[in-house]
């Protein structure tokens, strides 16, 4: 009796929480469910990969309001300020691209670092100026909680520029100029430099300008450490790949005067990663091109150029990874040559002790040499909406990065230069052909 | 940044050792307890986002202060000349100044100082000694204002590094006597463009933390500055090894 009662009792559980199921059909079901729990327990136990989703760590985000092709100096300083300008905190998702991680050719590292006030355009002098308190103040700028401070090793020692008889009123005329600008630089004489440097031959010299502050020379490595040690804890994602693409979308508009143009705004950035094929498409709102040396390549991408010359949509950007009488750029190898013939003889004849000179050792880097004007690229395209630029400087991309990065934070945020208005360095003046040169280049 | 709530980093290593507003009681905290607050207050700040946010807020606050206390006073100029406005920034930032034919005028425990300098329109300033007060590269705006000083003495400014010292140049005609003893930030760069001031007879530069080499940095600034006395380090500390102290050659075979 109670044999089958006490089955029939548990059948009868059993079948209240299953109504669909036979009464005799529980066990089949019991065993298949105890082989689904143990499969679930093997893999939820460690030791077997959960590979429902493929690995993406090494990847770029997919969606990311700013991209940022290029991670030297001019691009960090671009996110730098990016993230301390922005309305809200967090309220800006920036991504750094950056090629190579070594920064083996990149011009910020292999730069000396240099920092000199004494140019004719005003708005370099103020980046100038700019910079010097940036640095001054790196610590502030750049603190990160529990990092020690860092160390630029930064030697204040002035630059000294000498001008010929007929350089001379050039020069007196870009003193004045920088020091309206709030630059301490002071003219010398032939007897003042001989008595302040008696190793100097004063033959052929006019006249001579002297930097008394915020000049000399510092190191680039521990600027950019800090940067992007800063920025790591400000929320930038860094990524390691090569920008291959850009997909953009057009849109035809008239202008005031009747004429169509088209307008092309990049939606989405493909970066590949390096040494295989896998690319990521990686959304974006705005593009900023600090890519140095590589931005002519980079603005090509973006159908920067293409067009007939002469017109707006044919002009290139004018960048170059070269300068014009030092040698080949294909490479950076060190021409040993050129420093015998081209730059030992000036040397040995301003400083006599120089004579027995002997070159220790010596290395190249790539300016990204403005072919146009010498000076900086700064700001948007008119006819790519949303690629900003901040490359070209040739040469003086370093000591003024922190001013420019400034600038382009302020244009993205605001609409227009804030601070220092850099309005002769946008890309417009390659369509007009209004050159922005210094009058002395160093 | 390595200690709590303190920047102790950029302020003189030698507040090290002084009691911190935060520290219990009247104790000197000993050395392990330190590392485990630091490693504890690392361990936080590393996990929690407010942790990390407070710390850099107190930061900046530390920072804002040496600010404000390195603020212009240079609006002073007009109504009372250059010299008063220059007393009284040094008086209040705690150190002291001494007027042509005067007597020093230094500010009490509690930082009052008598006001009988505002008087003093025409007395140029002879000699300030701004030992341990936190001038930086603004504040210099209103030292600069002195003209005539004979003697500076900037001996454990916290702040004061290689960009300030290349800021004294204007004082090159009349400066006499400058010491930075124990600046934990001047270095021999900055050293180096000391050359301006050829007047100088006498320069103290003995302990200087980040001098990497004191004894060729002595004969450097000796060089670069003839007229003056250098007094710092003896130049000789370098070779100072004598034979018990040579190192022992480890090439040489053990006797068997």
């Amino acid at each position: 009796m109670i044999r089958r009662v006490l089955p029939h009792g548990l059948g009868r559980g059993l079948l209240t929480r299953r109504p669909g199921t036979r009464r005799g059909g529980f066990s089949l079901d019991w065993d298949g469910k105890v082989s689904e729990i143990k499969k679930k327990i093997k893999s939820i136990l460690p030791g077997t990969p959960c590979d429902v989703l493929p690995d993406t760590s090494h990847l770029p985000p997919e969606h990311s309001d700013v991209v940022i092709v290029g991670g030297g100096v001019l691009g960090l300083s671009v996110a730098y300020w990016l993230k301390k300008l922005e309305n809200r905190q967090g309220g800006m998702q920036v991504l750094v691209v950056e090629r190579d991680h070594t920064y083996s050719q990149a011009s910020t590292g292999l730069s000396v670092g240099g920092i000199c006030q004494q140019f004719s355009l005003p708005e370099n002098i103020q980046l100038s100026l700019f910079s010097a308190s940036f640095l001054r103040n790196i610590n502030e700028y750049l603190a990160v909680t529990d990092a020690p401070p860092l160390d630029l090793q930064f030697n204040p020692s002035g630059y000294l520029l000498l001008a010929s008889e007929k350089d001379a009123a050039a020069m007196e005329s870009n003193v004045k100029v920088q020091k309206q600008e709030g630059a301490k630089v002071c003219l010398m004489s032939p007897d003042q430099l001989r008595n302040k440097f008696p190793w100097i031959n004063t033959e052929g010299v006019a006249l001579a300008s002297y930097g008394m502050e915020n000049e000399g020379w510092f190191d680039p490595w521990c600027l950019l450490h800090g940067l992007r040690q800063k920025l790591a804890s400000m929320g930038v994602s860094f990524c390691q790949g090569e920008v291959t693409r850009f997909v953009t979308s057009s849109q035809c508009m008239l202008t005031t005067d009747d004429e169509m143009v088209t307008l092309k705004s990049i939606h989405e950035v493909h970066v590949k990663m390096d040494h295989s094929l896998e690319y990521q498409p990686v959304e974006c709102a705005i593009v900023i091109n600090a890519a140095g040396a590589w931005s002519a390549q980079i603005a090509a991408l973006a159908g920067i150029g293409k067009g007939p010359p002469g017109t707006l949509q044919g002009t290139k950007l004018p960048v170059e990874p070269r300068k014009e009488e030092e040698p080949d750029p294909a490479n950076l190898e060190v021409d040993h040559d050129f420093f015998q013939e081209k730059v030992w003889p000036h040397l040995a004849l301003r400083v006599p002790a120089f004579e027995t000179l002997k070159v220790q050792t010596a290395w190249a880097g790539y300016y990204d040499y403005n072919t146009f004007d010498q000076n900086g690229v700064v700001g948007p395209h008119p006819l790519v909406v949303n690629m900003y630029f901040a490359t070209g400087f040739s040469g003086h991309g370093l000591q003024q990065a922190p001013g420019v990065g400034r600038a382009v934070a302020e244009m993205i945020l605001e609409g227009s230069f804030q601070t220092i208005d850099l309005s002769p360095f946008l890309f417009n003046r390659f369509y007009l052909g209004e050159k922005t040169q210094e009058n002395n280049i160093m | 940044m390595a200690a709590p709530w303190v920047s102790l980093r950029l302020v003189a290593p030698m507040l090290n050792g002084t009691r911190g507003i935060h520290r219990l009681g009247g104790a000197v905290v000993p050395e392990g307890n330190q590392k485990k607050e630091r490693t504890m207050l690392q361990f936080l700040t590393n996990h929690f986002y407010d942790v990390e946010a407070l710390r850099g807020y107190l930061f900046q606050r530390e920072m804002s202060k040496v600010h404000l206390k390195n603020r212009s006073f240079t609006w002073l100029e007009e109504q009372h000349g250059p010299y008063s406005a220059g007393a009284f920034f040094i008086l209040k930032q705690g150190g002291a100044v001494k007027f042509r034919d005067k007597e020093w005028i230094r500010p009490d425990k509690y930082g009052h100082f008598s006001p009988e300098f505002w008087n003093f329109r025409e007395v140029p300033v002879e000699a300030v000694d701004a030992s341990d007060c936190e001038i930086n590269y603004e504040g210099l705006d209103n030292l600069l204002l002195l003209k005539e000083l004979q003697s500076l003495s900037l001996q454990r400014c916290p702040h004061v590094d290689d960009w300030c010292l290349s800021r004294l140049y204007p004082l090159a005609d009349s400066l006499q006597e400058l010491s930075l003893a124990g600046c934990p930030r001047v270095s021999e760069r900055g050293l180096a463009c000391l050359h301006h001031l050829q007047n100088l007879r006498r320069l103290d530069i003995s302990d200087l933390p980040a001098v990497s080499n004191p004894g060729l940095t002595q004969i450097l600034v000796e060089e670069m500055l003839p007229n003056c006395q250098v007094v710092g380090v003896d130049w000789a500390e370098g070779l100072k090894l004598g034979p018990e102290e040579q190192p022992q050659d480890t090439a040489s075979p053990v006797p068997a």
